[in-house]
């Protein structure tokens, strides 16, 4: 039996302690794992909750973070509750095996704490791991903040190793600037959370050898499609569980969220589109904004993995510029978060105007003020009709602008 | 629990068939001897995790299996890794009482060939090795990425001929010395290492069973003959096992506690390490004059590292 951890129903914690938090009340059964910046609190708090009795459980400090990801694996499949987490080269390192862990539809939970790929070598955060993950099979949620990066984690848990879904699924958040910053965190008590999530209910599982399992098999053209499709169709049916387990969450705490998340967007004229810290950045420019006459929303993704192409058609709808913020180099391309978006925008009646912002890599600061601007420039889209700027720009960099894809100018 | 009737062949080669024939190895393909092997020494329950090579590929094409007992495959280089990761849990489902039957004795057991033994795997073995999780590891060393077409990999001997380190007008093959894994793997500390031959199936069931009954990491390389990469008859696959270990090529031996080495099978005439390459096609080229002091450096470097195994085993140091 785990030793009991006092808690206080508020807490100031920043958002790698609430992860970890998160982990000792879902009692994980093993956590592989190896350090990375800015990530790595999670996984050495896992390790002193064991070294002190709060969990039950094994703590394997791998050498490298593709052995983090293969100790998950093996013990998952074994049938318990596994957790990890990494970031930036780390989570690169991992892409091999986490294509692994989702074919065999193991149900890990992994804390990705955002931050940028090298070279230039950057500690701080931006999306370019997240992005990296986006075609490998996992759920992806975003927390916005500390509170959000404990909810979530807990609610990942319980999507993941729901029977009709049994994916592994990733929680991110904004590397330092939610790892690392210290806000109230309302906690469940422990057995509530523990209630929430539930005992962890095993399937084909190694260790029980009245069934024999074979995981991992190979397969070439004859079934490997249709391997995948199933794939697909299990995260595009983990929708309506999302919704669920969101739902029921709401009912314990009164913490609502959502696969998209809208604020002001009733009758929002200019919208930014964003993941992560940037949501809250922006609602408050819009909100200052509103003050001013300019009609501006937000829209946040929550849930990137699947992507929520309908509630993003639906949310954005009735916009008439909008402003897809990418924070991630694109590589020679527009965005790709833009590139989703814009693919859900085009099957619209209405089909708003849309550029695509590239901004705050390795940790750059996005500000209020940086916002509005960007939500100003949508409104002068707007008012012309048609786009007045670049397609696709670089906000917030030093030196010359930087611009691509010119539309005519009116 | 070990197996104790391992003095009649064919009572013990049938005794527990959790790996089926039907698998795609080539006929003559050692790896399945050795598996059978491992699989017939023990009663006990076993998770087995393989890398990617030959052995996977040939045992688990969806939706057949080979496997009658739980088995994983990942990735090329992280199997023994996947199988701690599986004993981590065991452990901790023990603790929590949460396994179907909490006191049935399981064996943890990753399989690889030299390629990702070697090579690519080496990191991730190593890792496992040093953590001292509760397994064996098995080498599949047929000293070539059979799987792959035959490239050299760190196993390859000197003057092998390989598609990636050929012989030619201008080489005799590979240049470089087998790395000397099991001695790397001592190094580690493990409980017990040692170097084993599917033809010996006596000494091989026994070493199995000792890394099976040792707590804490072993690592076992077993001569695997490959009859498609070193080109010979798929019926010769035991005669070719027997002049390896017969002209010391593959010498059999164990290490306990890293340094406690004691020598496993001692010929009664030990032939010439000729007699062992004429016998496949790889090593053909060395035959040729100019080639011949390659032969002459392989039988010294045999000749020394047998003097060596042998002082080593009178010092009990
Ligand atoms: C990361 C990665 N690199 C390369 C490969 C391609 N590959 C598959 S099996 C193999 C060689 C296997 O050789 P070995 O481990 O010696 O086993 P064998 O097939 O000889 O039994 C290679 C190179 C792979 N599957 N994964
Ligand atoms: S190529 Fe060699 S190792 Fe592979 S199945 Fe054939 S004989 Fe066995």
């Amino acid at each position: 039996m785990a030793e009991k951890f006092d808690l206080n129903d508020r807490e100031v914690w920043d958002g790698n302690y609430a992860a970890s938090q998160a982990l000792r009340q879902a009692q994980v059964d093993v956590v592989a794992a190896y350090p990375i910046t800015p990530s790595t609190p999670i996984v050495e708090n896992y390790g002193a909750y064991v070294a002190n009795g709060y969990i039950d459980g094994e703590y394997v400090m791998v050498e490298s973070e593709h052995a983090a990801m293969s100790g998950c694996v093996g013990a998952s499949a074994a049938g318990g509750r596994v957790a990890t987490a990494t970031s930036s080269q780390g989570f690169a390192l991992m892409v091999e095996v986490l294509y692994q862990a989702s074919g065999m539809r193991l149900p890990i939970v992994l804390n990705v704490v955002n931050r940028a790929l090298a070279s230039p070598l950057n500690v701080r955060g931006d999306h370019a791991d997240m992005y990296l993950g986006r075609d490998s099979g996992w759920i992806q949620i975003d927390a916005f903040n500390a509170q959000e990066a404990y909810d979530l984690a807990l609610c990942a848990f319980k999507i993941g190793e729901d029977h009709s879904v049994r994916l592994p699924v990733m929680v991110h958040q904004d590397g330092f600037i939610t790892s690392h910053t210290a806000q109230n965190v309302y906690p469940l008590t422990d057995e509530a959370a523990y209630n929430f999530i539930g005992d962890f209910q095993p399937v084909d599982d190694l260790l029980d050898f009245s069934r024999p399992v074979t995981y991992g098999a190979q397969t070439e053209e004859d079934w490997h499609f249709e391997h995948k499709a199933k794939q697909h169709k299990a995260l595009m049916d983990s929708r309506p569980v999302i919704d669920e387990v969101f739902a029921e969450f709401e009912k314990l705490t009164g913490r609502k969220y959502n696969r998209v998340e809208s604020y002001m967007m009733e009758d929002a004229d200019v919208v930014i589109v964003g993941l992560g810290t940037t949501v809250e950045t922006a609602v408050v420019a819009a909100e200052e904004l509103r003050e001013e006459g300019i009609k501006a929303g937000v829209v946040g993704i929550r849930v990137f993995r699947p992507f929520p192409f309908d509630q993003v058609r639906e949310a954005l709808k009735g916009a008439k510029s909008i402003a897809v913020m990418d924070r991630s180099s694109p590589g020679g391309a527009m965005g790709a978060f833009f590139n989703e978006v814009s693919a859900a925008l085009y099957t619209t009646d209405t089909r708003p105007l849309v550029t695509n912002y590239i901004y705050g890599l390795g940790g750059r600061d996005f500000s209020i003020d940086e916002a509005k601007r960007i939500f100003k420039e949508q409104q002068a889209n707007a008012d012309a009709g048609h786009i007045t700027t670049d397609i696709q720009q670089f906000s917030g960099l030093r030196g010359p602008h930087l611009g691509y894809f010119q539309t005519q100018r009116g | 629990m070990a197996i104790t009737s391992i003095k009649n062949l064919k009572e013990f080669s049938t005794n527990n068939d959790r790996f089926e024939g039907a698998h795609t190895l080539c006929p003559g393909c050692a790896h399945s001897m050795i598996v059978r092997e491992l699989m017939n020494c023990t009663d006990d329950n076993l998770v087995i995790s393989s890398n990617t090579g030959c052995l996977e590929v040939s045992t688990a094409v969806y939706p057949f299996t080979s496997w009658d007992t739980s088995w994983i495959h990942i990735g090329f280089e992280n199997a023994a890794t996947a199988v701690t990761g599986a004993e981590a849990m065991h452990k901790a489902r023990k603790k929590k009482g949460t396994l179907k039957d909490n006191d049935a004795p399981v064996k943890f057991v990753a399989f690889g060939g030299d390629g990702s033994t070697y090579d690519i795997g080496f990191q991730w073995l190593s890792g496992a090795v040093e953590r001292g999780h509760d397994f064996t590891y098995i080498c599949l060393d047929n000293e070539n990425y059979a799987n792959t077409g035959g490239q050299r990999s760190s196993a390859t001997p000197i003057g092998a001929t390989t598609s990636t380190a050929q012989a030619g007008t201008h080489s005799y093959g590979k240049k470089e010395k087998k790395k000397d894994l099991v001695a790397i793997m001592a190094a580690h500390g493990a409980p017990y290492v040692a170097q084993l031959a599917p033809n010996k199936w006596k000494s091989m069931a026994k070493g199995f069973q000792k890394a099976l009954e040792t707590e804490g990491p072993c690592f076992i390389n077993t001569v695997s003959p490959c009859t498609t990469e070193w080109r010979f008859d798929p019926k010769d696959t035991i005669l070719l096992t027997d002049l390896a270990t017969d002209t010391l090529m593959f010498p059999l031996y164990e290490i306990i506690d890293g340094h406690e080495l004691n020598i496993l099978y001692r010929p009664k005439n030990v032939l010439k390490v000729e007699d062992y390459l004429g016998a496949q096609g790889r090593y053909k080229h060395l035959f040729k004059p100019e080639n011949r002091h390659v032969i002459d450096q392989i039988q010294k470097n045999i000749n020394e590292y047998w003097e060596m195994l042998q002082r080593r085993e009178e010092a009990r140091i």
